[in-house]
C-alpha cells in the first residue's frame, strides 16, 4: 500500500498562497480556518538574507500523536495511502489531538469536529493531486507514494537537499522540503 | 502525479454538459470524513476567463447543485495552464461578496455624502441619459470623459464612440504601464504590451528592477518565473526592498531609491567599455551608435556608486553576467512603472540595455506574440466624427503620448481648458485609489454636471457618483473574446456561471440601453450579446456553442523568433534600433538617457513605496471573502533598526504623515529586515473609507491617500507617485 507525502520547493515557492486559497474553496474550509498556511523565515542581516518560504499543513506523519492520543479513534491512521484522517462521526471534539499535534495543524470546525488537511483525499482517490498542489501555480509541490522508488517524490528527495519540520519532535512527518 | 489530462477534462466537461453526477461510487465510512461533494450531488463545470486581474486567465468553474463551489485553471487555456493565481481561485468570493451593490442609486444629497435612493434600471438610465443629453446639447458630446478598466468596458465605449465623445482614458496608462511602452516604442518601435511578451521560462539570466514577481501576480509571469528557477537561470533583482524575487537572486541590488537610470546606465557602460554587447546586432539594425557610445562613456561604475550605492564590482560583475547569457537575458520591463517622472526615460534605458543584449526577438528575451485573427464586429455604423480632438493633452503638451491621460482629464476638468468636461462616466476604476492627490479629483468631481459609476462594489469613487450602475461580477455575465497576443494565439469567452444575486445586469446590457435611450439604437444591431460573439465567431470560422463547451480555442503556433523565420525589422523612423534617438532629440529631450537626482526625503521622513500582494488586485478585492481572509490588511514595513530607533513596535498601528501634512488610516508597524533605512513599503489597495465597502473598512492605509505629489513624465504625461515622503506618528 502506499504512503502518501509530499516533496515542495521552496526555491520555487513565492509564498503566494494559492494552496491555501484553493483548499478554501475546494474543502469549504469554514471562514476564519484554514488547512494549509504559508510560513516565512528570514534571517540574517539586511541586505545579506536568507529566506525560506513553505506552504505548511498536517503533515500526515508516520508516528502521529493525534492517533495515539485519540480517546474514541477518530483520529485514525487510514489503509489507503497511510493518510492521517479524522472521522467526523467519532469525533467528540475533545482536543487533545490539537494539543498533540507539533504542528499546530488541526482545529475544530464549527460543526464540532477535529479538521485538518486530508491530503484531498476525495481528489487523490480519483486520481487527481490534492487542490493545493494541483493549483500551484510555480508547480513547486509534488504529491505522491514516497516508498515508490520510481515515484517523482521519491526521485525528488534522492535527488536533492531537503528538511522536514521539527524532525526532533520523532513524529516521522512525511512532507518534506527542497532547499 | 499528473495533473488532470486533457482526456479526463473532456470526460468531465462532456458528464457535466449532459448535467449527470460526477461523483464516483464510495463506501458510505469515507462520507465521514471525505470531502466537499457527497454521492448524489449534482457536480456541472462551466468554462469562462477570470477577471480578477487583466490577464484574463482561462478557468473553469465548478457548480454544486447549482451553487458556485471552486474555480480551477482551464488546461486548454495557455495564461493559466490549467492554474489560476490565487486571486483567481478566490474569484468565487467575487460572487459571494456581501458588500456587492445590489441595485441602481441615485444620490439622494450633496456629493459625497453617501445618501442613496435605490431606483429601477429604467429611472437610473432614464436619468444617466437626460443627464447626458443635455450636456452634449449645451457643451457637445465632447463634454463626457469616459474612464475604464478591463475588457469590461468595451461595449461603453461603442456606446460612447456613437455618443460623439473622443475622450477614453484609463489609469493603466498614466498611472501604470504607459511609459514602459512608450520607451520600448522609442527604442525598438513596439510595445512589450499585455500580456507582456517577454520570455521568462527560456530566460537564461533574468534581471528584475523593481519588478516583484511572485508578489506581483501575473499568472504566466510566475509560472514562468519558478521554471527559470527551476532551471537554473541566473536571477539578478535591483530594488530597495528584499522582495520574494530578491530572496531567490544569485545577485541583490539593494539600490537606494530612485537612482535606476544611474545604474542602468553603468550597466551600459560596462557593456560597451568591454565590448561584452551584441556587436553584430548593433551594427547591421543599430542606429545613432557611436553618439549612444560617446553618451555612455562618463557613466562608469564608480560614478554610479555613491549615487546608488551599489558598488562598482557588483555592477561590473552583473554587467558581465548578463553578456555572459546574452542573448537569453531579459532585463525585464516591469508594468507599474509611474515612480518618478523619468519612467519613459528609465523605461527606454531597460529597452536599450536589452537592445545591446540582443535580446529582443530572441529566445530567452522578447518573443513576437501572435493572436487568432477574429475579425471585429461588421455590422455597426460609423462613428460621429468628434467636432473637438481629445482633451487630455492639448497641443500635445506630452508629445509621446498615445492614449488618453486620465490626469489630462481631470485638469481639463477642472481648467475648463482647453474645452470643458461636464462628465463622467467611471466603469469599472476606483479613481480616487488609482490616481495620485485625491484632493484634486474631488475637486474635479464637484465641478462636474454628472458623475455616473458602474461598478460591482460601492467604493470611493461611485460615494461621489450622481448614479451608480451595479455590474454582474464576471462569472454572472459574458463579455467579449479575450483576443490577447501571446506566446501561442487563442481565443477565449467568458460566460455567466451562474445568476446574478439580485438586481445586478452584465456591462452590455448597460450599454446598449444606455444607447436606445440615447436614441443610438442603431448602434446595436444585435439585441443579445450572443449575436455578437456569434458574429464574430463565425468570422474565424468558430460558433459560440464550441466555445461555451471549451471556454478556449487555441490557434495555429507563429514563429516567436528572429531564428524562427520572424522578419528583423523595427519600425522606428530610422528602421533600426535607436541607440540616440532622433524622435528624442528633436522634441527636445534626451535622446540618450540621462540620470538626474530627484528630490531627497528631508530628514525624519521616508520615502514611500508602494507594490502588489499576491491575493489582491489593485483596491478592488479587499472585501472578497476568500481573499480579505488570505490577507485582511496591509502594514507599512520599515526597516528593523530604524523601527527600533523610533521606538516602533512590530504589529503595533501607527499613522503616517506625508510631507503635505496628510495623515493615514492606522496600520500595523511591519518591522524587517528586508526594506533599507531611507523608505516604507506598503502594498497598495486597502485603507478604504467608502462606508458600503463593510469589510475593508478601516483595514490598513492607503498609499494613494498619501499620493499628494506626483512628478509628470515630461515624454508622455505620466504621473510618477515614488516622490511621497512620510513620517510616523502614534495612531
Amino acid at each position: 500500500m502506499a504512503r502518501f507525502g509530499m516533496v515542495i520547493d521552496t526555491l520555487r515557492c513565492v509564498g503566494c498562497m494559492d494552496c491555501v486559497v484553493a483548499c478554501k474553496t475546494e474543502n469549504e474550509v469554514p471562514e476564519g480556518f484554514c488547512r494549509d498556511w504559508i510560513t516565512t523565515e528570514v534571517r540574517g542581516k539586511f541586505p545579506t538574507l536568507t529566506t525560506e518560504i513553505r506552504s505548511e499543513r498536517c503533515n500526515h506523519c508516520d508516528r502521529p500523536p493525534c492517533v495515539t492520543c485519540c480517546p474514541t479513534g477518530a483520529s485514525h491512521v487510514e489503509d489507503f495511502g497511510r493518510l492521517v484522517l479524522v472521522d467526523r462521526e467519532l469525533c467528540i471534539g475533545c482536543k487533545a489531538c490539537l494539543a498533540s499535534c507539533p504542528y499546530d495543524a488541526r482545529f475544530i470546525h464549527p460543526e464540532g469536529y477535529a479538521d485538518k488537511c486530508t491530503f484531498c483525499v476525495h481528489r487523490v482517490r480519483e486520481g487527481k493531486d490534492p487542490a493545493c498542489v494541483a493549483v500551484c501555480p510555480t508547480r513547486c509541490m509534488h504529491f505522491g507514494d514516497l516508498d515508490d522508488p520510481r515515484s517523482e517524490v521519491a526521485k525528488l528527495l534522492a535527488s536533492r537537499r531537503h528538511h522536514a519540520l521539527l524532525p526532533e519532535a520523532g513524529t516521522r512527518p512525511r512532507i518534506h522540503f527542497l532547499t | 502525479m499528473a495533473i488532470l489530462s486533457r482526456r479526463r477534462f473532456l470526460q468531465v466537461g462532456s458528464v457535466a454538459g449532459a448535467g449527470a453526477a460526477l461523483a464516483a461510487a464510495r463506501g458510505p465510512a469515507w462520507d465521514r470524513f471525505l470531502g466537499p461533494a457527497a454521492a448524489g450531488d449534482r457536480i456541472e463545470t462551466v468554462p469562462t476567463y477570470c477577471d480578477l486581474c487583466f490577464w484574463k486567465c482561462g478557468a473553469i468553474a465548478t457548480k454544486k447543485n447549482g451553487r458556485l463551489w471552486k474555480l480551477e485553471g482551464n488546461p486548454e487555456d495557455p495564461l493559466s495552464r490549467g492554474r489560476l493565481c490565487p486571486r483567481g481561485t478566490g474569484g468565487v468570493g467575487a460572487h459571494f461578496d456581501p458588500d456587492r451593490l445590489t441595485a441602481p442609486l441615485v444620490r439622494g444629497k450633496r456629493r459625497g455624502e453617501e445618501a442613496w435612493v435605490e431606483v429601477t434600471w429604467d429611472e437610473a438610465l432614464e436619468r444617466v441619459a437626460q443627464g447626458l443629453a443635455a450636456i452634449a446639447a449645451e457643451h457637445g458630446p465632447e463634454a463626457v470623459a469616459f474612464f475604464s478598466h478591463g475588457i469590461g468596458g468595451n461595449f461603453l465605449k461603442h456606446t460612447f464612440r456613437a455618443f460623439g465623445t473622443p475622450n477614453f482614458v484609463a489609469p493603466s496608462y498614466a498611472q501604470c504601464r504607459g511609459p514602459r511602452d512608450i520607451g520600448f516604442q522609442l527604442t525598438f518601435g513596439e510595445e512589450v504590451g499585455t500580456p507582456e511578451r517577454t520570455d521568462i521560462a527560456n530566460a537564461r539570466c533574468l534581471v528584475l528592477i523593481g519588478s516583484h514577481l511572485g508578489e506581483n501576480m501575473h499568472n504566466s509571469q510566475v509560472q514562468e518565473f519558478a521554471e527559470a528557477i527551476g532551471a537554473g537561470a541566473s536571477l539578478i533583482v535591483v530594488d530597495p526592498r528584499h522582495s520574494v524575487a530578491a530572496s531567490k537572486a544569485k545577485h541583490y541590488l539593494p539600490i537606494k531609491p530612485g537612482t535606476d537610470i544611474a545604474l542602468l546606465l553603468a550597466w551600459m557602460n560596462v557593456l560597451v567599455a568591454e565590448e561584452l554587447y551584441d556587436r553584430e546586432l548593433v551594427a547591421s539594425h543599430g542606429f545613432g551608435f557611436d553618439a549612444f557610445r560617446a553618451e555612455v562613456a562618463p557613466w562608469t561604475p564608480e560614478w554610479a556608486y555613491p549615487i546608488t550605492t551599489i558598488d562598482p564590482a557588483t555592477i561590473r560583475e552583473t554587467a558581465r553576467e548578463m553578456a555572459r547569457h546574452r542573448p537569453a537575458t531579459l532585463v525585464h520591463p516591469g508594468r507599474h512603472v509611474t515612480w518618478y517622472g523619468d519612467d519613459a526615460q528609465r523605461s527606454r534605458a531597460v529597452a536599450l540595455l536589452d537592445a545591446l543584449l540582443g535580446s529582443w526577438g530572441r529566445r530567452g528575451g522578447f518573443y513576437y506574440p501572435s493572436s487568432v485573427p477574429v475579425p471585429k464586429y461588421g455590422g455597426y455604423p460609423d462613428y460621429p466624427r468628434a467636432a473637438r480632438g481629445p482633451v487630455d493633452n492639448p497641443g500635445g503638451r506630452y508629445p509621446f503620448a498615445d492614449l488618453g491621460l486620465t490626469n489630462g482629464i481631470r485638469e481639463a476638468t477642472l481648467t475648463g481648458e482647453p474645452y470643458p468636461i461636464k462628465s463622467w462616466f467611471v466603469y469599472a476604476t476606483n479613481l480616487l485609489q488609482a490616481m495620485p492627490n485625491q484632493e484634486e479629483t474631488i475637486r474635479a468631481i464637484q465641478r462636474l454636471d454628472l458623475l455616473v459609476v458602474v461598478d460591482t462594489h460601492p467604493s470611493e469613487i461611485a460615494g461621489w457618483a450622481d448614479v451608480v450602475l451595479p455590474e454582474c461580477s464576471y462569472l454572472e455575465r459574458y463579455d467579449d473574446l479575450n483576443t490577447e497576443p501571446f506566446r501561442e494565439p487563442f481565443v477565449s469567452l467568458r460566460q455567466p456561471v451562474v445568476e446574478p444575486p439580485t438586481d445586478q445586469k452584465p456591462n452590455w446590457w448597460i450599454a446598449r440601453e444606455l444607447a436606445v435611450k440615447l436614441g443610438l439604437e442603431r448602434y446595436y444591431p444585435w439585441r443579445e450579446v450572443e449575436e455578437y460573439l456569434e458574429a464574430r465567431l463565425a468570422g474565424a470560422g468558430l460558433s459560440l456553442a464550441e466555445m461555451k463547451r471549451r471556454g478556449v480555442f487555441r490557434g495555429a503556433p507563429a514563429p516567436l523568433y528572429f531564428d524562427d523565420g520572424v522578419p528583423m525589422e523595427f519600425p522606428t523612423p530610422t528602421g533600426k534600433i535607436e541607440f540616440w534617438s532622433p524622435q528624442l532629440a528633436a522634441a527636445g529631450f534626451d535622446p540618450v538617457p540621462r540620470f538626474r537626482p530627484h528630490e531627497e526625503p528631508p530628514p525624519g521622513y521616508f520615502r514611500l513605496l508602494s507594490g502588489r500582494a499576491p491575493v489582491h488586485t489593485f483596491a478592488r478585492t479587499q472585501t472578497n471573502p476568500i481573499l480579505a481572509e488570505a490577507m485582511p490588511e496591509n502594514e507599512v514595513w520599515v526597516n528593523a533598526d530604524v523601527a527600533r530607533r523610533l521606538g516602533l513596535t512590530a504589529g503595533a498601528r501607527v499613522r503616517l504623515r506625508n510631507q503635505d501634512g496628510v495623515v493615514s488610516a492606522p496600520v500595523p508597524v511591519k518591522a524587517t529586515e528586508r526594506i533599507r533605512t531611507d523608505c516604507v513599503y506598503m502594498v497598495h489597495g486597502f485603507g478604504h473609507t467608502a462606508p458600503g465597502l463593510r469589510r475593508a473598512l478601516g483595514k490598513g492605509a492607503s498609499d494613494a491617500q498619501l499620493m499628494t505629489r506626483y512628478a509628470v513624465d515630461p515624454l508622455m504625461g505620466a504621473t510618477g507617485t515614488n516622490v511621497n515622503f512620510v513620517t510616523f506618528e502614534e495612531a
